[in-house]
Formats: structure tokens, sequence, C-alpha cells
């Protein structure tokens, strides 16, 4: 007996929604053997990163905080993607994003209000989409690879941050620490659950999905990012401009990570300091596959992601293992769901063995 | 010696092959002798390939045997197939453009041979069969007909005992199709068997000794191709009576609905043809064919009629009295100008895509699909069911993905989506490539109907036969320059011949050799 792949007469749909779940059953397991492996219990560690934050209710609040910006950086990354776009700084466009509402909250002084938090949060995904459209034109233009230009414009994101807040806006009264000083109260997002850190940064991570899901399944716009990504030929042949195409959807990756940096500076954290950057940017990635590219499914593995965040804190105090447990766990996740994908469009059959081959003309 | 005392080069009994949801072969069984040419004959879908494939080592039958010169073989890839002196020359050729003949020859060699040894075997084997072919010569620089011949060499350097050759004309111009047939009689004579796969049944009645004709992956007969007539032989290949083409005989045309005056165009790409001065225009209810042997610019003619590429002459292309030339592929649409390109999968259509989503490609704005930015999803799916049903497209339904449609099936639903818009002017580009003859008869027919109508309609096509009985009037295009136009009543076949060959044909490659 042997195992073969057989291709499919049609993609199957259950398995593009059985494929994540899987994945993330499978990382699970794999987990749990590995740990055990170490000397670590790792079916303690598993229940801790995975299954502690969804039924602990007070851990409720920091799943939901985090998922905001995954779900939102994910959206974004998600629309680029089904162009074939592969935009990877999502991390210096969120650290952009929040370096301009920060700028524009400075520039206001002591002023606040509706108004300020608005153009904070605007200037933030102005921030981010300029940041993306450095990529985008290098691409259209030039045809430079995005995945390199993205990339690399994080790490100047960051130096310009550490610049920021070690210098121009270091905060007078912080005892010569690098950051910017807290934000005025009412440059604040409003908190949406009284007692808890639950700000209005999360009702717009729920509401976007299904705007998203909106324009990509039924708008012209979702049609022609999908025939880009699918055949720039048939997009060219259907009357679609695949540069405008490309250049769009990358800065509306970046517009939406600068919109997650400014509601994590204005809703979350409140200032800014070297810690600012917490890698959202990258796990965004790992939501948007792990999502399968669909608005509604960046909302779930958000949620799954942000867990892992969570879960990965509580296994630190209660196993005793690193804080990075988290990422190799996400890591792994992001790995099951590359690998799952070929059974979308394959299926495993056992079949017997074929008889002994007798090579001819030997 | 007596043929018939020896046993056949190639003996099949019982071959079977199961695919997914498809028998692609269901107990097909014939024999070749040696030095007989043998002709596999049926429509695209009846199982050709796969048969070959099994044949050349390339898949294994589920069941069945395979006997070589009267002894069973299993024949696992095709290293094998060759070591047993099986050669074949596939329909689309796997050579490096930028290198030699002399390099991509070596390159497909199984055994290592100096290049200075390899030379000289080259030089004799087309010097045995009167193959005049440069080793030197970059392979981008090469015809198509040249190409094949490379092809040829790489298969006759190894002393094959049978040769399969795939559609090997469907490129060529009927000059050089003449040269291919003294070529492999040549062979023939010598001993070498032939398998030879094509759906040109004119050509098998001039070359092969037999036939054997699969139907949807059967055996309908093996017959003698002397004997039979076409229409009997494609009666048997289609399993029903062949419709001929329903056409007013004294139709008139109208006034000139396409006009294309000096189009000159250098599309990007390394490989594409420039458009020369391109001139030509048709009148409503003309049918107006295009021939050429493939890369001749071709493609660069239908994206710049389409609008996928944009002339830089505004004036250059004129449809229903208004200049288009500046225009993109939408607003042409908008004008009445409707396109078919030859690649049917990634190009006319978006294979993942179903064919709701697949008519909201060119069909969303000449028929109102879109309201405020979203796409109608109803009237999509009702427009992509019209054309299933006008068109008798065989799908599950307007929710099929196009890649799970035939090739026929997909062309149909592909003329269909355009036809239905009613286009004034309808450019096509191969129209009924890899199309069974079933599902060719049905879209020349809707062509014709179209023209009857008072739409202009341009076919550009590498099929000569296919133009001949289709158009009212043909040009040939040749290094992307398009001839004068002639009647096509009045057409000389020897002549169209000679246009298509044109710098490219045999004083080319006569003096390089």
């Amino acid at each position: 007996m042997r195992l073969k792949l057989e291709k499919r007469p049609e993609p199957s749909i259950a398995m593009q929604v059985l494929t994540p779940i899987l994945s993330v059953v499978a990382t699970m397991f794999i987990g749990m053997i590995v740990f055990d492996l170490l000397g670590i219990d790792g079916f303690r560690a598993v229940v801790d990163i995975f299954l502690t934050p969804l039924l602990a209710s007070y851990k409720w609040q920091d799943v939901a905080v985090k998922a905001a910006p995954l779900i939102i950086i994910a959206l974004g990354l998600s629309v680029g993607n089904r162009a074939q776009v592969w935009n990877i700084g999502a991390e210096g466009q969120y650290i952009i994003g929040a370096l301009c509402a920060a700028g524009v909250g400075i520039a206001f002084g002591p002023v606040g209000g509706f108004f300020v938090v608005l153009l904070m949060i605007l200037a933030g995904m102005l921030g981010g989409g300029a940041w993306a459209a450095v990529p985008a034109v290098l691409r259209t233009r030039f045809n430079v690879n995005e995945i390199l230009s993205s990339l690399m414009l994080t790490y100047v994101a960051a130096q310009v941050l550490s610049y920021l807040v070690g210098g121009p806006w270091k905060d007078p009264n912080g005892r010569n620490f690098p950051a910017t000083a807290p934000l005025q109260p009412d440059q604040t997002l409003p908190i949406l659950v009284p007692g808890t850190t639950i700000h209005l940064g999360v009702l717009i991570a729920l509401v976007l999905p299904f705007v998203f899901w909106l324009v990509m399944s039924r708008a012209v716009f979702g049609y022609q990012v999908r025939v880009v990504g699918s055949s720039p030929q048939a997009a060219r042949h259907g009357g679609f401009d695949s540069r405008r195409t490309i250049m769009s959807t990358l800065i509306i990756g970046g517009a939406m990570a600068g919109l997650a940096g400014a509601l994590e500076l204005t809703g979350a954290l409140k200032a800014i300091n070297l810690g600012f950057p917490s890698g959202y940017g990258f796990s965004a990635i790992i939501v948007s596959f792990l999502g399968r590219l669909n608005p509604i499914g960046c909302l779930i593995a958000g949620i799954v992601l942000a867990v892992t965040y969570v879960g990965g804190q509580v296994a630190q105090t209660t196993v005793h293992i690193p804080n990075a447990t988290a990422g190799i766990f996400q890591a792994m996740m992001l790995f099951m769901i590359l690998a799952s994908d070929i059974l979308i469009r394959y299926r495993v059959r056992l079949v017997a063995s074929a008889k002994p081959q007798t090579v001819a003309g030997e | 010696m007596e043929p018939s005392s020896l046993p056949p080069r190639l003996d099949l009994t019982g071959i079977t092959k199961r695919f997914p949801g498809v028998l692609a072969n269901d107990h097909v069984g014939f024999a070749v002798r040696p030095g007989e040419i043998h002709a596999l004959l049926g429509e695209n879908g009846a199982g050709k390939s796969t048969l070959v494939k099994m044949i050349y080592g390339i898949m294994q039958p589920d069941a069945g045997e395979i006997a070589w010169n009267g002894q069973r073989v299993t024949i696992a890839n095709p290293k094998a197939a060759r070591k047993l002196g099986i050669g074949m020359v596939f329909q689309h050729f796997s050579l490096f453009e930028a290198m030699t003949v002399l390099e991509n020859i070596a390159l497909g060699m199984d055994a290592s041979i100096p290049a200075r040894a390899l030379e000289a075997k080259i030089l004799s084997v087309m010097g045995q069969y009167g193959l005049k072919l440069d080793p030197h010569r970059i392979v981008s620089t090469l015809s198509v007909g040249e190409r094949q011949r490379i092809e040829i060499v790489r298969a006759l350097l190894l002393n094959p005992k049978l040769l399969i050759m795939d559609e090997p004309t469907s490129v060529l111009t009927p000059q050089e199709v003449d040269q291919l047939f003294v070529v492999l009689r040549q062979l023939a004579s010598e001993g070498c068997s032939i398998l030879y796969i094509s759906h040109k049944l004119h050509e098998i009645k001039a070359l092969c000794d037999s036939a054997t004709i699969l139907r949807g992956g059967k055996l309908v007969d093996t017959c003698d191709p002397k004997v039979e007539t076409s229409r009997s032989m494609a009666e048997k290949m289609i399993g029903g009576s062949l419709k001929d083409i329903q056409r007013n005989a004294d139709r008139s045309f109208g006034p000139d609905k396409l006009v294309v005056k000096a189009l000159s165009l250098t599309p990007p790409g390394a490989f594409a043809v420039a458009l020369r001065e391109i001139s030509f225009s048709v009148r409503a209810g003309e049918i107006f064919g295009i021939a050429g042997v493939a890369g001749n610019g071709q493609n660069s003619l239908l994206l710049a009629l389409s609008g996928e590429e944009v002339a830089p002459d505004h004036g250059a292309v004129v449809v229903n009295g208004d200049a288009v030339g500046g225009l993109a592929a939408k607003e042409r649409r908008l004008k009445g100008m409707a396109s078919v390109p030859e690649e049917r999968n990634g190009h006319a259509a978006v294979p993942t895509f179903s064919l709701t989503d697949n008519a909201v490609l060119t069909a969303r704005d000449r028929l109102g699909m879109v309201r405020a930015g979203l796409i109608d999803a109803r009237a999509a799916r009702t427009y992509a069911g019209e054309v299933i049903e006008a068109f008798s497209v065989k799908a599950t339904g307007p929710g099929a993905a196009a890649e799970s449609l035939s090739g026929g099936n997909l062309q149909k639903y592909i003329m269909g989506r355009e036809i239905l818009q009613k286009p004034q002017v309808l450019v096509v580009s191969q129209p009924t490539w890899g199309v069974d003859a079933g599902a060719a008869a049905a879209i020349h027919q809707a062509l014709v109907d179209l023209a009857a109508t008072g739409s202009a309609i341009v076919v550009i096509s590498q099929d000569l036969d296919e133009l001949l009985s289709l158009c009212d009037t043909l040009a040939v295009i040749n290094e992307g320059r398009l001839s004068a136009p002639m009647k096509v009543a009045d057409a000389n076949i020897e002549e169209i011949g000679l246009l298509m060959g044109g710098i490219h044909g045999e004083g080319g490659s006569a003096h390089a050799a």
C-alpha cells in the first residue's frame, strides 16, 4: 500500500474551510510532542497557550485588544495577497502610522476631542499608505520586488521611530527614557466596556471585516483584484489595469497597517517607546493566510493568533517557558496552513502498490 | 523480407487508463507493423495523448499489455522507451530559445557525446533525410518548421524503430508539410514504424497505411484510409453525421465596419513580433481571414485590435466610423469591438473562476452588470446560463469553474459570451484550436450567423482549411506584415503557401544550410 496524490476535478470547498482548523489542531498536537521531548509538560503548555485565554474570562479583554491590530493589518494584506502582491513590510507601515498619529497629537498640544482623534487616525492611515507607496512605485515603475523593498523599509521605519522617541519627541518628564509623552486624555479612543481595556479600535476591527468582505466579493474592485492575481493577461483582456491594481492593493495594505498603528497608539498604549513595534505586522501575515485571505476568515484567525499571544504570557508563568514559544507556535501554524494547501486541489488516496516494475530493455 | 512473417513492432492489447471522473482509455488495442505509417485519429479528449504517453513511458496503463517485437514489456519511463527504440516528436517543442541547434540536441541526449562527434552525426542524419538545418543557428531565429526539424533530428539520432509524431503539421506551411511527408515516407521505407497522430483527414489519406480511430477513450475502428473517404472517417471520429456550414449563397456586404490603417506597433516582451504598417478593412457581413504560420505577429495583431495594446496612432483602428486606436480594451468594447484571444485558459478566461465570474470579465459594461461599483451577480449568472444554453456548453452550470470544462466546451462558452453581446466587430484568434469537430462546426456556424446579422468578423488562424471554408476574404501575415487581401473564391493555395512562408521559407533555410 502507498499514498497517492490525486488531482481533484474541482478545488474542494470543504478543505478550504477545514485546512485552517486542521492546521491549528496539528500545531497543538506537534507542539505537545515537541515540548514533552524537551522535558516540559507539553499538554499543560498547549492548554495554557491555546485554551486558557479562551476559558478564563478575565483574559478576554487582552485577547480582544491584541486581536484588533492583527485583524486590521491582515485585512489589508489579504487584499494584496489576492492580487499576488506580497507586502511583508506591514510592521514598518504600522510604525509609521503610529508615528504620524502621534505627530498630529503632538502638533495639537493640549487640544483634543473627536476631530483631533479623527485627524490622528487619518494621519496614521495616510502615513502607512505613503510608506507602502514606496515599494508600490518601485514595483510598478521599476519592477523592484516588493517583498524585499517593503521588508527593508520596516527597518528604516524602526530607525525613524528610535530617532523621534529618543530625540525630538522625547518626553521631557520621562526620566530620560526614550519614549513620547503620554497622549492627552482627550486625544485617546473611548473605552467601550467600562473597567476593561476594550477600546473603540476593537469595534472597528469587528466591523471592517464585513466591509472588506462586501468589497472583495461583490464590488468590481474586488473582482479586479482577484482577476489580476489569478491571471494578469485575462485582466488585461477584461480591461483592467494591472499596474494600477497592484499599486492600490499595496497602498490599501499600508493604510490598514497605519490605521492599526494609530488605533494601537490612541486606544491601547497612549505613548510610543522603543518597544512599540511588537511584531503585529509580521504575525498579521500568518493571520491573512490562516484566514484563507478571506476577510471573515481574518477575523477568526486574528482571534486565534491573539489567543496564542495571550496564552504565551500565561504559559510563561505556569510552565516557565519563554515568551518566544508563542512565536514558535505561530510560525508552525503558518507552515501547516501552507503545507495543507495541497489538500484543496488534491486528495490523498491509499492505493495498492503497483506490481514490481520490470524496466524495458533490461 | 516478408513483413507479415515478423511480429508487430508494437502490439497493444486491452490498454485501460482511468483518471478521476474519466476513463481515458477503455480496452484499446491495435498493432503497428514494421515500416508501417499508422494514424491515430480522434477528437480532442478521445484519449490519443494518454495512449501515446503510455507508449512513451510517461504514464503507466492501469490494465492491458504492451508488446514490443512480440515480447511483453513494461515501459517505466521515456528513457526506457528510447532504449527500446521509441522516439517521439511532441506537438509543443522543448527547445531553449537562446541556444544553438547543436546545444539543444546535446541537452536532450541520454548519453553524453563529444560536441564534434555529435555534430558529425547530426550532419550525417540530416544529409540522409534531406533535412536542411544549420547546427550553429540560434533557435530563436528559426521558423516553427525548422524547430520541428530539430526535434525530428533529435529523435532520429537514436535510430528509432518506432517514431511517434504528435500533430506534426499543425504549425507548418503546405510546402513544409510536403517536405515532412517525404522524410516520413523515407523513414518508413527503411523499416521504421511511424505512429502519426492527427485530426487532418486528407493528410492521413495521403500518408498513412492504416488508421486507428478512437472516440471517448474507446477504439472505434482500425481501417485503411486509402479506402475510406475523409467524410466517413470524420463521422467515425465524432460518432455522428457531420454538419456543413449553412450560409446564404448570395450574401452581400454593407459599409466598412472595421478599418485598420497603417497600424504599426511593437508590443513589450523579448519575443513579441512587431506589427508593420498593417492595413485592411472589413465590411458588415464579411468574414475576413488572416492566415499565417504561428509566431508571425498574430498575437500582437489580436492585442492591437482588442485594445490590450493601445496603438500609437488613434486613427489606426476605426470601428463603425469612430477612431478607437488610442482606446483601451474596456472602451473599445463599449464601441462594439469584441475579441477572443487564442489562449483560452488565463487570457480569454480565468481558469479558477466560475463561468458566471468569467461572464463578468468582458460582458459587465456592455450588458449593465455593474451598478454603483457593485457587480449584479444575478445578472451575470443569468447571462452565463443563456450562453450555456444557446451554445450547448457541457457544464454543470454557471457555477462550474472554467478549468473544469473541456477545451471545446470552454471555447464554445467564450465564443458565446462575445457573440451574444452582439458586437459590431468580432476579432477571434484560433477559434477552433484544440476543439473537437462537433464543437468546431458549432463555432463556425455561430460566426457565419453573426456575420449574417451585419457584424464584421476577423478570424486569425493557422488552420488554412478552416479559413478557406469559413471566410469571404483572406490575407496572409508574415513577420508582422499583412499581404494584400484576396477573395477566397479565387484564392490559390500554392500562392498562399508561399506568402505564409515569406522569407522564412526555403530561401531562408537554404542559404543557412
